[in-house]
């Protein structure tokens, strides 16, 4: 019932881009394992830890449109629920390590021998477990998304308040992860992880199948977002998006609507950074920036917000170019970030994916009217 | 009581006459020939005159004597100080201070002490600072001799304090005296009488010696002290409480001039300026600027760069402010979420700007003379710059209202707020309004950013870090409220300044962010709501 669910919800066109996705997972995957390290078509593995990454934003940036797009919530801080997942990720590669660290505790992790720490923290108890860090990771950034929403929907708190709200939340986080005394690193944050399930984190093929898996993610949330959006839910939140006020009049639970999406959005974010952590090998409290989920939002304006396949692009597209451009032109790279938010938010309201629309509809016209 | 009226009369005396004497130098040259000649009992009484003539260059010689550093020149009877240098000794002479070349210590004699002389000695250079012309000098003295507490001064305390005419060191005196006493074996009047004057002077260091005074054996000691320590306590804790309401005013000065701005752009256009603190940064930068080019082509000007900078800064900061309502906001109005993405582009592209002409690093701005240095209030250090800072905020504040409550433009800008359309039926170009009230916004991030020059790095992230803050106290005090933001602002900065001592500064500030988090919960209009019955 449930995979019919999933399924109903995905209009062609979305079918095919999650194939792509897919597809985007395991060519690439294929191809560094199969091919021959000097041939042409070998991927390396520096490629797929990027590309990997890519695949993890993209999470982040679907996550964003599916409460900014379809609900109309600008959230300015949800690189904090993708951080809090990749810090429960963390936690957990922490303390995989074991005595293999550089002071060889067994127990405690490198920077608590460091910082004097004599027992590990209560919250840091059950890490050491995958069956109990892998909730984890779906349930913190969940409650705090829980506890925020609940607070901030029900008092209607909205737009712009609701924007500067999250933006404070985020900005709170970073500071309290930015202290020793916090237990989780500092500002050194987390690092140096040695395995992963048991597999080396710098091996190949774990590299290929956490590439894999960040596919996988992805594919699986564009067809839950799909399912969501298509759905009667789907409705009622673009509703909400538009005439909010007007859906409360009509006897909507209004923050219902909007709590549920939020706190969905904020797991898959979590879940981006879980998957993110072990591929970029460090988290560190700057991952709380303000700075960074505003770049996130950027991501799905650029794609085209209210779309589930435009925030996948952007990510792509926009990450692509930071790659490139920081590599080549360092001083170019935040005038052309700039110049992009105002670019967008001027000429291209609907992001990439729009121009497509726009393009195709203007296409449509004269056909129409000869048919007329 | 006679006698000692009677020595004061002699000791100002001659202390008058040696600052007024107009043959200073002959006198002390006299002086100074005494020392090396006699015998001891001779060498004493000249030691006592020196110290009496409570000429400045007496101590370097007395303390040159006592470290048997003074010699007389075999060549030609000079009197110098020498001074180790390899083999040789560099010597100065000792009565004007100037190098006087370098001898071997054959050629050189000795001025010779014994242990009677040496006591004479420390003596008379612990008087020659009471003594000395300085107030300054004075005055640390006595403190010095206030933490001291060496009971072998007591001699020399009560005669400064029998010589000294300024009322605040005569005080100061008398406390170090009063110290002295409570831990020498005076007598039991005398040591209650002490216990009061140190009650009376009331910091930190009086609260360690009524401590103290608070072991002694005697049980009425003992119950005075630790009475006099506990109403102590009490106004030093009543201090740290005017004091922490001073830093909390002082921070929230900064606060105010940083949101003050934004309370115009965001509280009467709607319109979110993330680029607001790029221009609290542009205004910082136009005064780095300015000390430049007052450096370097008028470096007689320096102190009213400052001055200079205010108008400069409020100028350019205020033209980039109406250049990007004009290019960009002016197409965003009703999109508040879009305004909001497009100056966060912005405010990227200045800092990459400012980086790109100015350099990563801090760019160092100098406070100008009436701007540096502190004075005391009681307990509290109040510094000037601070003191400046809290009276520009207030300033600003006052003639942004008088601006908004007695222009035309005033006028205009609360039409465009209150009913837009209808404001434009009226005939005013409500264009042109917003345009200018975006720059008055910006304007005044500017005037901001000169005065957070003078306690913040100059660099081009200066404005990241007052973003967040700003819209904290815009949002808490009541969106198109100014009042509400004044209000707003003073209390964060007292709430914060107040949490600080207990959290820490960072876990006060994350504190601070919660409390307001929650409170926008409760109240999602801020402290000072505009009352409206519009629905969005």
């Amino acid at each position: 019932m449930i995979t019919r669910f999933l399924w109903q919800g995905l209009d062609r066109k979305l079918r095919w881009f999650i194939a792509l996705v897919l597809a985007v997972g395991i060519v690439p995957a294929l191809l560094n394992l199969l091919m021959p390290a000097g041939s042409a078509l070998h991927v390396p593995a520096w490629v797929l830890q990027l590309v990997g990454k890519y695949l993890c934003y993209a999470a982040l940036a679907l996550a964003v449109d599916l409460v900014w797009g379809y609900c109309g919530i600008l959230t300015l801080g949800h690189a904090a629920f993708f951080a809090l997942g990749g810090y429960c990720m963390g936690m957990y590669l922490m303390r995989q390590i074991g005595s293999r660290g550089v002071y060889g505790n067994p127990i405690l992790p490198d920077f608590m021998v460091f910082l004097n720490y004599k027992e590990l923290p209560w919250f840091w108890h059950g890490f050491d477990h995958f069956w109990f860090a892998a909730p984890m990771i779906v349930i913190v950034p969940s409650v705090l998304a829980l506890a925020l929403g609940w607070f901030a929907f029900r008092s209607r708190v909205t737009g712009v308040y609701l924007s500067i709200i999250t933006q404070a939340m985020t900005f709170a986080l970073m500071l309290a992860f930015f202290r020793n005394d916090m237990g989780l690193g500092g500002n050194n944050g987390m690092t140096d992880f040695k395995v992963i399930w048991g597999f080396p984190v710098q091996a190949d093929g774990t590299r290929v199948m956490l590439y894999l898996a960040s596919a996988l993610m992805l594919a699986i949330f564009l067809m839950i977002s799909g399912a969501v959006v298509g759905s009667r839910f789907g409705k009622a939140l673009t509703a909400v998006r538009d005439a909010e006020s007007r859906m409360r009049f009509l006897g909507y639970r209004v923050e219902r609507y909007k709590l549920f999406v939020f706190v969905l959005s904020a797991a898959m974010a979590g879940i981006a950074g879980a998957l993110y952590v072990p591929q970029v090998g460090i988290i560190n409290p700057s991952e709380f920036a303000p700075g960074n989920s505003i770049e996130a939002v950027l991501w799905v304006a650029v794609g085209g917000r209210g779309t589930l396949i435009g925030p996948v692009i952007g990510a792509f597209l926009v990450n692509w170019a930071k790659t490139y451009l920081t590599g080549a032109l360092p001083e170019i790279w935040l005038f052309a970030l700039g110049g992009l938010f105002v670019a967008v938010t001027l000429f291209l309201p609907k992001g990439v994916v729009g121009l497509w629309t726009q393009f195709e509809a203007r296409r449509a016209r004269p056909r129409r009217a000869a048919a007329a | 009581m006679t006698l000692l009226r009677a020595l004061t009369g002699v000791v100002s005396l001659i202390v008058s006459l040696a600052l007024t004497s107009a043959a200073g130098a002959a006198d002390l040259g006299t002086l100074v020939a005494n020392l090396t000649t006699g015998g001891f009992g001779d060498r004493e009484a000249a030691i006592h005159a020196l110290a009496a003539s409570g000429d400045p260059r007496a101590a370097p010689i007395l303390e040159a004597l006592g470290a048997g550093r003074l010699f007389i020149r075999a060549a030609d009877n000079a009197v110098v100080i020498g001074q180790a240098q390899g083999n040789q000794l560099a010597l100065t002479d000792a009565l004007t201070g100037k190098p006087a070349g370098t001898a071997a210590e054959d050629a050189l004699q000795r001025v010779r002490i014994n242990n009677r002389l040496r006591g004479a000695i420390d003596e008379a250079v612990g008087s020659l600072t009471l003594m000395s012309p300085d107030p300054g000098m004075r005055r640390s003295a006595a403190d010095s001799l206030f933490k001291q507490r060496n009971p072998s001064a007591l001699a020399s305390v009560e005669h400064a304090l029998a010589a000294e005419k300024d009322a605040r060191i005569k005080r100061a005196f008398a406390e170090a005296r009063a110290s002295i006493i409570l831990a020498s074996d005076a007598s039991k009047s005398q040591k209650l009488e002490a216990i009061s004057i140190v009650r009376d002077r009331g910091d930190r260091d009086a609260m360690g010696i009524l401590q103290a005074a608070a072991s002694s054996v005697d049980p009425d000691i003992k119950a005075a002290a630790m009475l006099a320590a506990g109403s102590l306590h009490q106004t030093l804790a009543g201090w740290e409480a005017v004091q922490n309401v001073w830093y909390g005013i002082s921070l929230g000065s900064v606060l105010l001039l940083a949101a003050i701005g934004l309370a115009i752009t965001f509280g009467t256009m709607g319109v979110i300026n993330m680029a607001h603190g790029e221009m609290v940064m542009l205004g910082a930068y136009t005064t780095f600027v300015v000390q430049q080019v007052i450096q370097t082509y008028a470096p007689g000007l320096f102190d009213a760069s400052v001055v200079i900078a205010l108008p400069l800064a409020f100028l350019a900061a205020g033209a980039v402010g109406v250049l990007i309502e004009r290019g960009v906001i002016r197409f965003l109005y009703g999109r508040p979420l879009d305004t909001l993405l497009a100056t966060w582009g912005l405010s990227l592209v200045l800092q990459q700007a400012v980086r790109t002409i100015f350099g990563p690093t801090n760019r160092e701005v100098r406070a100008p003379s009436w701007m540096s240095g502190s004075f005391a209030v009681g307990q509290i250090d109040v510094t000037y710059s601070r003191l400046w800072i809290v009276v520009f905020a207030l300033l600003v504040f006052a003639v942004l209202i008088l601006v908004l409550r007695k222009t035309s433009l005033g006028l205009h800008m609360r039409a465009v707020t209150q009913n837009r359309p209808m404001a434009a039926v009226m005939g005013i170009r409500t264009p042109r309004v917003d345009a200018l009230t975006f720059g008055l916004g910006s304007g005044i991030a500017g005037l901001a950013g000169v005065a957070l020059s003078q306690i913040d790095n100059v660099s081009p992230n200066l404005g990241q870090g007052y973003i967040i803050d700003s819209f904290m106290v815009v949002v808490f005090g009541g969106v198109g409220n100014l009042f509400g933001t004044l209000v707003g602002a003073t209390a964060l900065g007292v709430i914060n300044k107040f949490l600080e001592p207990y959290a820490g500064a960072v876990l006060g500030k994350i504190l601070v962010l919660v409390f307001i988090i929650l409170f926008i919960q409760r109240r999602p209009r801020g402290l000072f709501a505009l009352k409206g019955r519009a629905v969005e």
